[in-house]
């Protein structure tokens, strides 16, 4: 999967929470905002779940999941390691 | 001493059938029904434990309504399923309107059939025989160990969550708006006697947005806040709609160059609203001012892991593991301003005695 490929199944997820249309592909939509339990559980679960991998304590750190980039980075070192 | 949790403990909602449970007669093959003796007296003295209840019935939903209305106990039943599903998804779909473990939840009908069909598909459900409803009340998953104000209004709170959800999906505009919108009041306080009921219950009943599963008694929170060594906080939430209650607790341990967090709890129906990491953040933020280390505990399990994510999206990592037990350490640094969406009131803190 490329990383445009993977960055097209992840927008469309962040969108439904981050109402912002004009969100760049670096931009950390965390900054300067507090954790939604929530919504970060639910973004874990959906990668998890839509690219088939398994996201280790780890990788849980805010840098990795805090844009577009680096979610879209995660997932390709994944599924090189895991498959997928 | 404090233990950890064990699985299967008091029930939080009771599920019931109708036709031949809840009353005498078939209501859709035109019987007269009338409610069976005990049947209100149970409803009503659960409704007053705290005990949410529902309905699984395959049944006309109209028909069924207005019946529950002329009995005076419409009122009474949670997102009640009355279709022509299998019982085991009707009893999901409860479980997940209302936000609690499938593993919390009774049964009661007369079909054999039903109770096996949902026994089959959730075997963590407690399925009980019709016949022995006049022993529900005695049932001690049934009794609490405690009934607090929280517990007597619960139903309401729920109640008031359904408003809300309504409300949400109105929204189409980012969730800040909708936040804005509900005008929350967070207040984080320093818990005294009268919280610690309410205290102990919370830490028996929150699974999921709970960091360690240490569960304490009355006369163990009570030496907490004697303790010149221990803070333990309650917080409570309020919006236009109502108040949630007293909706989580924190367990601090105070040493001389650290604050150990020992326990982290958030009631699940407060799940989106971004509360307990104002509480990450305000400990942050007064263990950065004390020059103070700030670690927490953290026992993994497979409910919990929200909690994780939570404690690792909010500056903690982790500094020493041995097995599932964690040990982490915030960085203090980067700490987010509190959201305009809530009115944060902070306890009447420090005490004296507990400045180093």
């Amino acid at each position: 999967m490329t990383l445009d490929e993977i960055k097209a199944k992840v927008k469309p997820f962040l969108f439904k929470y981050i109402k912002k249309p004009d969100l760049k592909d670096d931009e950390d939509f965390f900054a300067s905002k507090l954790i939604n339990s929530l919504f970060a559980m639910q973004l874990v679960m959906f990668i998890e779940k839509e690219f088939k991998i398994k996201v280790e304590d780890n990788d849980l750190q805010i840098k990795n999941f805090n844009s577009i980039d680096s979610i879209s980075a995660l997932v390709t070192g994944k599924l090189g390691t895991q498959g997928g | 001493m404090a233990e950890l949790k064990k699985q299967g403990n008091k029930i939080k909602c009771l599920i019931w059938d109708l036709d031949n449970t809840l009353w005498n007669g078939t209501i859709l093959e035109g019987d007269t029904v009338t409610l069976r003796e005990n049947a209100a007296k149970t409803i009503k003295t659960l409704d007053s434990r705290g005990i949410l209840q529902s309905i699984a019935s395959r049944n006309d939903h109209a028909l069924v309504m207005d019946k529950l209305r002329e009995f005076g106990l419409k009122d009474y039943f949670l997102y009640p399923q009355i279709n022509w599903n299998a019982k085991s998804q009707s009893i999901k779909q409860i479980a997940e309107l209302l936000n609690i473990g499938t593993d919390t939840l009774a049964f009661i009908d007369d079909e054999p059939y039903e109770r096996q069909e949902v026994s089959f598909s959730m075997p963590e459900v407690m399925c009980m025989d019709a016949a022995s409803l006049d022993n529900v009340l005695a049932i001690e998953q049934m009794n609490p160990l405690y009934i607090t104000d929280d517990s007597k209004n619960r139903r309401q709170m729920y109640i008031a969550d359904q408003e809300r959800r309504k409300v949400e999906e109105s929204y189409s505009g980012p969730s800040e708006e909708f936040l804005s919108h509900l005008g929350m009041v967070f207040d984080i306080y320093t818990a005294t006697t009268d919280d610690l009921k309410r205290a102990e219950e919370l830490t028996v009943r929150t699974n999921q947005l709970n960091t360690t599963g240490y569960t304490y008694n009355y006369d163990e929170l009570n030496g907490f806040i004697k303790s010149n060594n221990h803070l333990l906080l309650m917080a409570s939430l309020t919006d236009r709609y109502g108040t949630y209650g007293k909706v989580g607790l924190v367990l601090v341990e105070i040493g001389e160059s650290a604050w150990i967090i020992k326990l982290l709890l958030m009631s699940c129906r407060v799940m989106s609203r971004g509360v307990g990491s104002i509480v990450i953040n305000y400990l942050r933020n007064e263990a950065r001012r004390r020059g103070i280390r700030l670690l927490a505990e953290m026992i993994q399990n497979d409910r919990n892991r929200m909690m994780y994510i939570t404690y690792k999206f909010s500056g903690f990592s982790e500094i020493s593991r041995d097995g599932q037990t964690i040990i982490m350490e915030n960085s203090l640094s980067d700490i987010p301003p509190y959201p305009d969406y809530v009115d944060v009131r902070f306890p009447n803190f420090p005490q004296q005695e507990i400045i180093q």
